[in-house]
């Protein structure tokens, strides 16, 4: 570890330039600093780290690099020349590349045509795919030009951000949060390449929350926490832990597991549930089945868009037509139940989306739990809601799952992700369900509230209640599930003890290949 | 039925269908570019009223025409102003626009109700246009139906295979990407709201000019609203906006006909089956391939660029 002071002395003596160099960057978006006077230097052929937490202001600075906004004071050096970088194009045309999270793909027009738009206007598309398929080549990327984006996986759509990025010869190539959408087999490619990038003397800046992967590539990582840079170090010589403490600003709590409980009854039965997609876009679900004890808690693994959203619709009730006897809530049918009658039942529904489907962004706190709790928990009579009850069991949520809300009246959308997670959580939690289902609890939350949802799952489940965890987050099924069944174009594996699987097995499972191969018999 | 006979009703279906062809494709770019502009009808009878003033007090069907179009850009970059810098609700200020462009076009025609001149001129190819059945059809039609047949091509092939027109798609399909490529969304959205104004205004010269030819108010008729569901229905796919308004003028004229036949059918149900026969068969042509819709996933959405 080094402090800033130190570091600033190792400046001065440098000979050459850094490739990129920021210096005091600053960036507000009204009251809120994102970035409070944030250094760093990049040379050329260097994987550089920048880790932190959500909200940490990573996101921020890179798109200031990037060109995508413009800093509120800071100057930025390229190769010592000062720069002002008005927009992506200009970006560009100096040699810097991103890759982006979310990806900034188009989902209706074609693989060439996505990398065509980003490439000056002298490109034909045309002469554009004999490149493509030499890039693709000597990268390992394997890239069909002609396909549409809509039809492709998230690792083959994390290829065509790569390639697009690389036909442009990027001397930096910025990279956010690459591997969140991938399988654990689809990142050890990702890496593959990347390596062979910095091979080439290219650098690159790394965004990542996954302090693994960043150990494995970076020689230099800087670390930033509420928008401010706490620090710079070799990540090869820091252990996970020291990184995640520096991240977080204090130590990380481990899940502590519940005392040891005998396993109840089945309370959630799903028999052979095929159930076709009413989307274009979607997944038909196939041959379902699952069983789940009370006591237990049931992790469902798999990338983004192979059915698990339609699994949670046809669990919640969201979507019906699956058959009464095909799903079994605490021993009665309730295939044909809607939500409201599930809920009755005994079962909770955490969906995945926080902001539009879980709660109504405008609406307040308390009005929020009354739209999902108003029939099992009483708040309604003769269609009439009990709004002091409603405000009541708000303000409980807020103090049993230390929400940061300004109360039972903040509208929704005013609590920042991991606090609205935490309160969503504590909203289901707190009716004592029998059964709770519930989607990427954790996805885009701070580790603080992500230990805490976690914990309050395990917990749940040591006072009886059957849990369904669905998550990409393997290090989050791992920490949390007693089974871990992995699910892949709409089918379910059979589920594994998770101390008995590791993550390669599931990572396989992830891909597909086994199921299928298993389907083939 | 004489073959004469039918080459007159053949004429009479392509002169029905050219206002909806050019002005749904006006739509149909402006919505591939994520803009929904509901205002078609407004800003297409404020073209008919302008460009009908415009070629009475000049004596040129051209500078009419011309006039239509600046009238439907003039409306179009109102829209523009309001939705894509001011980032108010496209449909509000689309309803908004067509009972503005309503009530404007009764103002402005007013000293012209009831004058009526010469119809566009239309082209005479010696020995072309006198060929028995074809000639006219082909040979024979004035310059607005081979201005929309040219405008159908340069668009489809605008939008498949230039680059702008790839940038433009890009747009409409999601205009947060766009933005972190560094495309100008809402440059790009102006002018294709402002080409959708210019074909809107070109379309109600059209009924004033060469259609009937003079000017009456409300003469549109709900042209602009079919125009509008043509594009829905066609996929926002340029040649099949052809096809859905071939269709929708082949039913008009022919329920017309069917009329003057007096089939003993009610009058009121004759009137009704255009809409009907273009939608049946617009949705069945979407159904046949919904995987393939061209559907601007970005449509109707407000851009703010991030700051």
């Amino acid at each position: 570890m080094q402090t800033p002071e130190q570091q600033q002395q190792q400046q001065q003596h440098e000979p050459d330039p850094p490739l990129l160099r920021l210096r005091g960057i600053v960036k507000r978006f009204g009251g809120f600093t994102a970035n409070d006077h944030i250094d760093l230097d990049l040379r050329a052929g260097e994987a550089h780290g920048l880790i932190g937490e959500n909200g940490a202001g990573k996101s921020t600075l890179v798109k200031i690099i990037y060109g995508l906004l413009q800093p509120d004071a800071g100057e930025i050096f390229l190769s010592a020349e000062r720069i002002r970088l008005a927009s992506p194009r200009e970006a560009r045309a100096r040699g810097i590349g991103m890759v982006f999270q979310h990806f900034s793909l188009f989902e209706n027009l074609t693989v060439a045509e996505n990398i065509a738009l980003a490439l000056p206007s002298a490109e034909t598309l045309h002469g554009l795919r004999p490149r493509i398929l030499a890039l693709a080549e000597r990268y390992g990327l394997s890239l069909d030009p002609d396909r549409p984006v809509w039809s492709l996986s998230a690792g083959e759509r994390q290829r065509i951000e790569i390639a697009r990025c690389l036909l442009q010869d990027p001397r930096l190539v910025i990279l956010d949060e690459p591997t969140s959408v991938l399988t654990p087999q689809e990142a050890t490619k990702l890496f593959e390449t990347l390596d062979r990038l910095k091979a080439e003397g290219r650098a690159l800046l790394y965004i990542s929350h996954k302090l693994d992967e960043v150990r494995r590539l970076c020689e230099r990582a800087t670390i930033l926490r509420l928008g401010k840079k706490v620090g710079d170090c070799d990540p090869r010589r820091e252990s996970p832990r020291s990184l995640a403490a520096l991240m977080v600003g204090a130590e990380v709590a481990d899940i502590s597991p519940s005392a040891p409980h005998a396993q109840g009854p089945d309370l959630l039965v799903v028999d052979d549930l095929s159930l076709a997609s009413q989307d274009i876009h979607g997944v038909d679900l196939s041959g379902i089945s699952l069983r789940l004890r009370g006591g237990e808690i049931l992790g469902i693994a798999g990338i983004a868009g192979n059915g698990q959203s339609e699994l949670f619709a046809a669990l919640s009730g969201e979507r019906l037509g699956a058959g009464a006897e095909k799903i079994r809530i605490a021993g009665a049918p309730a295939g044909a139940r809607d939500i409201t009658q599930r809920r009755l039942m005994g079962a909770a529904f955490i969906p995945e989306e926080r902001n539009g489907h879980a709660a109504a962004p405008a609406f307040s706190l308390a009005e929020n739990v009354a739209l999902s709790r108003h029939a099992a928990a009483g708040f309604a009579r003769n269609g009439a809601l009990n709004f002091a009850r409603a405000r009541q069991t708000a303000r409980d949520i807020i103090g049993a799952f230390d929400v940061r809300a300004s109360g039972p009246d903040a509208a929704a959308r005013t609590l920042s992700g991991g606090n609205l997670q935490k309160f969503l959580v504590g909203r289901e939690i707190l009716g004592q369900p029998k059964v709770l289902v519930v989607d990427q609890p954790t996805w885009g939350v701070d580790a603080a509230a992500a230990g805490a949802i976690r914990q309050a799952l395990v917990d749940l489940a040591g006072r009886g209640a059957a849990v369904l965890l669905i998550s990409q987050d393997l290090d989050e099924l791992f920490d949390v599930c007693d089974r871990v069944c992995v699910m892949h174009a709409g089918s379910l594996s059979p589920p594994r003890d998770a101390r008995e699987t590791t993550r390669a097995e599931v990572g396989l499972l992830m891909t597909g290949s086994v199921i299928e191969a298993a389907h083939a018999h | 039925m004489n073959a004469q006979l039918f080459e007159l009703v053949l004429l009479t279906i392509v002169t029905a269908s050219i206002p909806l062809v050019i002005a749904a494709l006006g739509e149909l770019v402006t919505e591939r570019a994520g803009v929904l502009n509901l205002g078609v009808e407004g800003m297409m009878i404020v073209g008919a009223a302008l460009g009908f003033a415009g070629a009475w007090a000049s004596g040129s069907t051209l500078v009419g025409a011309l006039c239509g179009v600046a009238a439907g850009m003039i409306l179009a970059a109102l829209f523009g102003l309001l939705t894509i810098v001011l980032a108010v609700n496209q449909v509000a200020a689309g309803l908004a626009l067509t009972i503005f462009g309503v009530g404007l076009s009764g103002l402005l025609g007013a000293g012209f109700v009831g004058l009526k001149r010469e119809g566009a001129p239309h082209l005479q190819l010696p020995g072309l246009s006198d060929l028995p059945f074809v000639g006219k059809l082909v040979f024979g039609e004035d310059a607005f139906v081979y201005a929309a047949f040219l405008l159908v091509a340069l668009a489809a092939y605008f939008l498949a295979r230039s680059r702008a027109g790839l940038a433009l798609r890009a747009i409409g399909d999601n205009h947060d990407s766009a933005h972190a490529l560094g495309l100008s969304v809402r440059g790009v959205r102006f002018l294709a709201v402002l080409f959708g104004g210019a074909c809107a205004g070109l379309a109600g010269a059209y009924l004033s000019l060469a259609y009937t030819p003079f000017w009456a108010p409300g003469m549109t008729a709900g042209r602009g609203w079919i125009a509008l569901a043509l594009v829905v229905f066609a996929s926002w796919k340029p040649w099949r906006v052809v096809l859905g308004a071939l269709l929708f003028g082949g039913a008009t004229v022919l329920q017309l006909h069917a009329q003057a036949a007096s089939l003993g059918l009610p009058g009121q149900l004759m009137s009704a089956t255009p809409y009907l026969a273009t939608i049946l068969g617009l949705v069945v042509l979407s159904l046949g391939a919904r995987r393939n819709s061209a559907a601007p996933a970005a449509l109707g959405q407000v851009f703010v660029p991030p700051r």
